[in-house]
C-alpha cells in the first residue's frame, strides 16, 4: 500500500468518527439524541474551544508548564536511574540489601504519592516533577541495571585482554551497554514523564494541561475536557516523534533500528 | 643457542568447583611450551579443556596447581604480552570497525588523531579498508573476524592466543582467513597458540600440533612437528603427501580420543 493511500485511510477513520460523533450529538434518532451534548459535547464545540485557546494564546502557558515539568522529570529521573543502576550493578551486595525496598517502592501505585509531594513541595511545578521522577526513575534504573549486568562475557574479556583498566572498561564497555538499554526504553520513560506531570497537575495545581482538563471538568465543560485531551494527545505524539529522531541517531549501531551508519 | 620460550605451562592443572560442591578437573598436568616465533596448534575432542588451557595462558583463569611462565616470568594477573582472538563475537557492537581497531591503541594512551590512521591501515591490511564506518552488525561473520584480527594485531602483542577463531565461519571463509592469518604472521612471526578441533586446519597452519585427550582430567598426549615448508598456502598444502602422512598419523591417535570424548559428553557435565 502506498503512503498516500495509507494516509488517506487514516484520515478517513478520523473523519468518520468525527462525523458520527457530530451526527449523534445533534440529530435526534427516533426522537432521541443518543449522545447528549451535556455529557458528550460535539466535535464543532471541541474544535472551537481548541481554536479559542490557541488564538487567545492561553494554551501556550499551560503547554509550556507541562513540557517543563516533563523534561525536568525525565532528566532528573534518568540521571538518578543511571547512577543508582550503575552503582547497584557494580556492587552486588548493595543491590542485594536494597532489593526488597526497590521492589516495594516500585510496586507502589505512584498516584498515591501525589498528595504527599503536593504537601512537601507545594502546588508549583516541583510536586509534579517529583511524581514524574518516581515513574521515570524505576524504568531507567531497571534498564541500566540490566544493561550493566548483561554485558557479554566475551566482550568484557576482550576489553580486559586489550588492556583496559577498570575505568576504561566502564567507559568503553559498561557505559555504552547501559545506555543502549536505557535508550531502548526511551519511549516508555518519556511517556511516563508526561503522565507524571499531567496526573500531578490534575490532582492539584494552578497551570498545565492537567489543570486545564481538571478546571473544565469542574464546571461540567465537557467540550473543554475533550479539547484538553486532544491537545494532550497531539503534544505526546510530537514528543514521541522527537524521541524517535533522537533514538535513530543514537542507536545506529543496533541491528534493530533501521538506520545506517 | 636456544630461542626464548614465550609461553610455558608447567604441570598446569585446572579445576572448577561445580554447583553441587564437587570439583571438576578439566586439565591435568599440562606441560606445554611455545618458543618465540613458533606456531603451535592444540587439537582435541570437544570438551577436552583446550580453551581452558588457552585461558590459563591468557591469565583469564588461574591454574589450580603448576605454573605459567611468560618469557620466563611467572604470570600474575592478565597476560599483558598476549593478544587474544575469541571464538565468539567479541567486537564492541557500539563502535564502528575503525573505532574497534583503534581502541587497542587508544587505551594504551595513543591520541585519537594518531590511532585512527593506523587503525585504517590495519583495516586495509585485513582487506576491509572500505568498511571502516560499518558497525559490527553490518558486517558478515568473516568480516567481523578480520576486524577482530586487526583489533588484536594493532597492539603488536608478542604472543597470539586464538580460541577456535574461525570456528563459526563456513569452510571456504575459514581457509581464506587461515591464509590471511599466515600472511600476517609471516611478517613478524609472533608466538602463536592456536586452539582448534579441526586437525587439517591445525596441520596446515602450525609448526607443532599438540593433541589432548578427552576430558575430564585431560592431558597432552601427543606433540608432532610439522615440517611442511613455509610460506604455505592452505589450499595447496592440503594436497601435499607429507600433509597426508602426518594427518593419518595424528588422526590414528586423535580418533580414539574423539570417540571417548563423544561417549563422555553424553553423560558427563560439560564444564567450560
Amino acid at each position: 500500500m502506498s503512503r498516500v493511500t495509507l494516509l488517506a485511510l487514516q484520515v478517513l477513520v478520523a473523519v468518520v468518527c468525527l462525523v458520527l460523533w457530530q451526527f449523534f450529538a445533534s440529530v435526534p434518532v427516533f426522537g432521541k439524541i443518543l449522545l447528549p451534548p451535556f455529557f458528550f459535547s460535539n466535535p464543532v464545540d471541541v474544535f472551537s474551544q481548541i481554536v479559542k485557546w490557541f488564538s487567545s494564546g492561553v494554551i501556550w502557558k499551560h503547554l509550556g508548564i507541562t513540557l517543563t515539568e516533563s523534561i525536568l522529570a525525565f532528566v532528573i529521573g534518568s540521571a538518578g536511574g543511571v547512577l543508582i543502576g550503575f552503582w547497584f550493578a557494580r556492587q552486588p551486595l548493595v543491590a542485594a540489601v536494597f532489593d526488597p525496598y526497590v521492589k516495594m517502592a516500585n510496586a507502589l501505585p505512584r498516584v498515591v504519592l501525589a498528595p504527599i509531594f503536593a504537601l512537601w513541595l507545594g502546588l508549583g511545578i516541583w510536586s509534579k516533577v517529583a511524581l514524574g521522577v518516581t515513574l521515570v526513575f524505576f524504568i531507567v534504573f531497571f534498564n541500566v541495571y540490566q544493561g550493566v549486568k548483561e554485558v557479554s562475557r566475551t566482550v568484557l574479556d576482550n576489553g580486559r585482554m586489550l588492556g583496559m583498566s577498570e575505568r576504561q572498561l566502564m567507559r568503553h564497555v559498561y557505559w555504552p551497554s547501559a545506555l543502549s538499554w536505557m535508550f531502548s526504553s526511551l519511549h516508555t520513560s518519556v511517556g511516563f514523564a508526561v503522565v507524571g506531570a499531567v496526573v500531578g497537575e490534575y490532582l492539584g495545581s494552578a497551570a498545565g494541561l492537567g489543570y486545564l482538563i481538571q478546571q473544565a471538568e469542574g464546571i461540567f465543560d465537557v467540550a473543554g475536557v475533550f479539547a484538553g485531551m486532544f491537545v494532550l494527545s497531539a503534544f505526546v505524539i510530537l514528543i514521541d516523534f522527537g524521541v524517535t529522531l533522537v533514538e535513530r541517531r543514537l542507536l545506529v549501531w543496533r541491528p534493530t533500528v533501521d538506520g545506517r551508519g | 643457542m636456544t630461542t626464548p620460550t614465550a609461553v610455558a605451562l608447567e604441570d598446569a592443572k585446572v579445576a572448577f568447583r561445580l554447583g553441587d560442591g564437587r570439583v571438576y578437573t578439566a586439565v591435568e598436568k599440562a606441560h606445554l611450551s611455545v618458543a618465540q616465533g613458533e606456531f603451535v596448534a592444540i587439537v582435541g575432542p570437544t570438551g577436552c579443556g583446550k580453551s581452558t588451557l588457552l585461558n590459563v595462558a591468557a591469565g583469564l583463569l588461574k591454574p589450580a596447581a603448576g605454573s605459567v611462565k611468560i618469557f620466563d616470568q611467572p604470570l600474575a594477573g592478565l597476560n599483558r604480552d598476549a593478544g587474544y582472538l575469541f571464538q565468539a563475537d567479541a567486537l564492541f557492537p557500539w563502535k564502528t570497525a575503525l573505532d574497534n581497531v583503534a581502541i587497542g591503541l587508544e587505551i594504551q594512551g595513543a591520541p585519537r588523531a594518531e590511532a585512527l590512521p593506523r587503525a585504517q591501515k590495519w583495516l586495509t591490511s585485513v582487506g576491509l579498508g572500505a568498511f571502516a564506518n560499518r558497525y559490527p552488525h553490518m558486517l558478515s561473520g568473516g568480516q567481523r573476524k578480520r576486524v577482530a584480527l586487526a583489533q588484536v594485531l594493532i597492539r603488536d602483542p608478542k604472543i597470539l592466543l586464538m580460541d577456535e577463531p574461525f570456528g563459526p565461519l563456513d569452510a571456504q571463509t575459514r581457509q581464506v582467513m587461515g591464509n590471511l592469518l599466515l600472511d600476517l604472521w609471516n611478517a613478524d612471526r609472533k608466538a602463536v597458540l592456536f586452539v582448534t578441533h579441526d586437525l587439517e586446519e591445525a596441520i596446515a597452519l602450525a609448526d607443532r600440533v599438540v593433541i589432548m585427550s578427552a576430558g575430564p582430567s585431560s592431558r597432552i598426549i601427543g606433540d608432532w612437528r610439522v615440517t611442511l615448508p613455509r610460506p604455505r598456502d592452505i589450499f595447496e598444502v592440503r594436497l601435499d603427501k607429507e600433509f597426508h602422512a602426518l594427518h593419518r598419523e595424528i588422526w590414528s591417535v586423535l580418533k580414539d580420543e574423539v570417540m571417548k570424548g563423544y561417549a563422555q559428553s553424553t553423560q558427563a557435565v560439560e564444564a567450560v
